[in-house]
């Protein structure tokens, strides 16, 4: 008798197969415009030349029209909450404290919401057009990602008319 | 069958690695020509297809960004297939036979320039035996080609359909590698995984393809000399390299049967034969003899888009019949490792 080793007639239930590949991140141009002007402080958008639509981020296309968004437009670091959530579940890798807001910011100038975090407010007093404002990390600490905006907090203006707002909730 | 026909081709020139530009950035230029040239309005064409690859960018969901260079609003039928853009052709053709739309954009885009396209194609292989090894598609292929020689054939074959595709990419200004050398200069080269040289295998490009297809009197109306559809197959080998004769191609000549390649004579054929030898093994599995012009584009080891080269074959071969240059052609796609799956579609003007 040999000593018990695995049973041969036992089916393998898994096998390990680690897959690593590496890409290079590419943006494209539109996006790469759109990721200099942050580090710069500035937030530029692109105007489809068919239905006027600015696109904040641009993505070098209007994806209704389906043409080439040549006409950059930059949009106001402020603007209106058309929808938000409030954030209570812990998960891994998280650096804010709970509970937060994550909220789709309808830039003035800008006809896409962006998404972005809303900060300096309780969260049951986040609504929708809510006006709020950029807050920017310090120039020296700006880099071509959107964490050069920190977040985003109420402006104090008086709230947006639904009217403004209400064909992008 | 209702009668199809491609009336639109367009794309982009490959290149190694197109900088700036993301894929949307490329295609949408390739979609917006080939619409022009059909004639479609582009709001009235029934059905959208493509094909891609969410490997290639390591993006997952990245054929749908893709639709951003289509316009795609109101609403669209829409489809897509992880496969070259012959395939997504091949849905769009049976879509057309439903006979409830007229007309149909097939595209094809890859990025291959963002990763390292010889070890992203390892993942195709068999997960369990194969893929844990990770060979790449060089070696993999260079195991084919050692099993070709073997069986009777030589390196002067390979460099003599090197020779042939790099020195007609010269009248392709889309092609990415031209030049005119001997094969005898060619086989001087050392070996880049034996036994293929760097000439024995294609370019990594990246690009974009579009097609536009049109049934019966659209395509008449829109096209002075349609190319017609007159037969479309693919067939597809078991996906253990080991169980396959890899010195012959068993699934093209089944598709080529039943595309009917050899009802009537082929003027020109565009074989998807990523690596030189490959292009032989193909003839042989189409019975294309030695008075068929092959790959007058350069084929694919003059440009070779991942997921876009097999649709750019159908382009050239149907822009060869459309442009009065040939009556008959025959373009071919592949998919996978070692020529594993094979469309393969036959294009005619009218009689």
């Amino acid at each position: 008798m040999t000593e018990a080793g695995p049973d041969p007639n036992e089916p393998v239930r898994s096998i390990r197969a680690p897959v690593h590949l590496e890409y290079h991140f590419m943006p494209g141009r539109a996006s790469s415009r759109f990721l200099r002007g942050v580090e710069q402080g500035r937030l530029l958008g692109q105007r489809c030349p068919q239905c006027a639509k600015v696109y904040v981020p641009p993505r070098g296309a209007c994806a209704a029209c389906g043409v080439p968004t040549d006409e950059e437009v930059e949009v106001a670091d402020r603007g209106t909450v058309t929808t938000f959530c409030v954030v209570n579940v812990p998960f891994h890798g998280q650096k804010i404290k709970l509970p937060y807001v994550s909220a789709t910011i309808l830039l003035d100038g800008a006809d896409i919401g962006l998404f972005h975090l809303l900060q300096e407010v309780d969260a049951e007093k986040v609504h929708m057009g809510m006006r709020v404002e950029a807050v920017w990390a310090p120039p020296e600490q700006r880099k071509p990602t959107l964490e050069s905006i920190l977040h985003f907090r109420p402006s104090g203006e008086p709230d947006a008319d639904y009217e403004t707002y209400k064909d992008h909730v | 069958m209702r009668d199809v026909a491609v009336v639109a081709f367009a794309q982009s020139r490959a290149v190694r690695a197109e900088e700036g530009a993301n894929e949307v950035e490329i295609l949408m230029p390739v979609v917006s020509a080939a619409i022009e040239r059909s004639g479609v309005p582009r709001k009235e064409i029934g059905f959208t297809v493509s094909g891609s690859c969410d490997y290639l960018a390591g993006v997952p969901f990245a054929f749908v960004q893709g639709l951003d260079a289509v316009g795609a609003w109101p609403p669209i039928r829409e489809s897509h297939v992880e496969m070259d853009g012959a395939w997504a052709l091949y849905e769009a053709w049976v879509r057309l036979q439903h006979g409830d739309v007229d007309s149909a954009l097939v595209y094809a885009f890859g990025k291959s320039s963002l990763g390292d396209l010889p070890q992203v194609l390892t993942l195709q292989l068999d997960p369990y035996c194969m893929a844990p090894l990770w060979p790449d598609s060089i070696s993999i292929a260079a195991l084919q080609a050692r099993a070709w020689l073997e069986a009777g054939h030589d390196e002067r074959e390979m460099a003599e359909v090197a020779a042939r595709s790099r020195k007609a990419a010269l009248a392709n200004p889309m092609a990415q590698v031209a030049q005119d050398l001997t094969p005898e200069e060619l086989l001087k080269q050392p070996y880049l995984v034996s036994p293929l040289r760097r000439h024995d295998c294609p370019p990594i490009s990246d690009g974009a393809a579009a097609v536009v297809l049109a049934a019966g009197g659209l395509a008449r109306e829109v096209s002075e000399r349609p190319a017609w559809i007159r037969g479309i197959d693919h067939r597809i080998e078991p996906h253990g390299l080991g169980v396959r004769d890899l010195t012959h191609s068993p699934s093209t000549r089944l598709a080529g049967e039943r595309a009917g390649v050899g009802r009537a004579t082929v003027d020109v054929a565009e074989l998807h034969a990523p690596f030189s030898f490959q292009e032989v093994i193909l003839r042989q599995a189409l019975g294309l003899g030695p008075d068929v012009e092959v790959n007058p584009s350069g084929g694919a080891l003059a440009a070779n888009v991942m997921m876009g080269a097999g649709l750019v074959r159908i382009g050239e071969a149907a822009g060869r019949v459309s442009d009065g240059g040939a009556g008959r052609a025959v373009a071919h796609a592949t998919s996978g490792p070692c020529l594993q799956q094979n469309l393969v579609c036959v294009l005619e003007a009218d009689q």
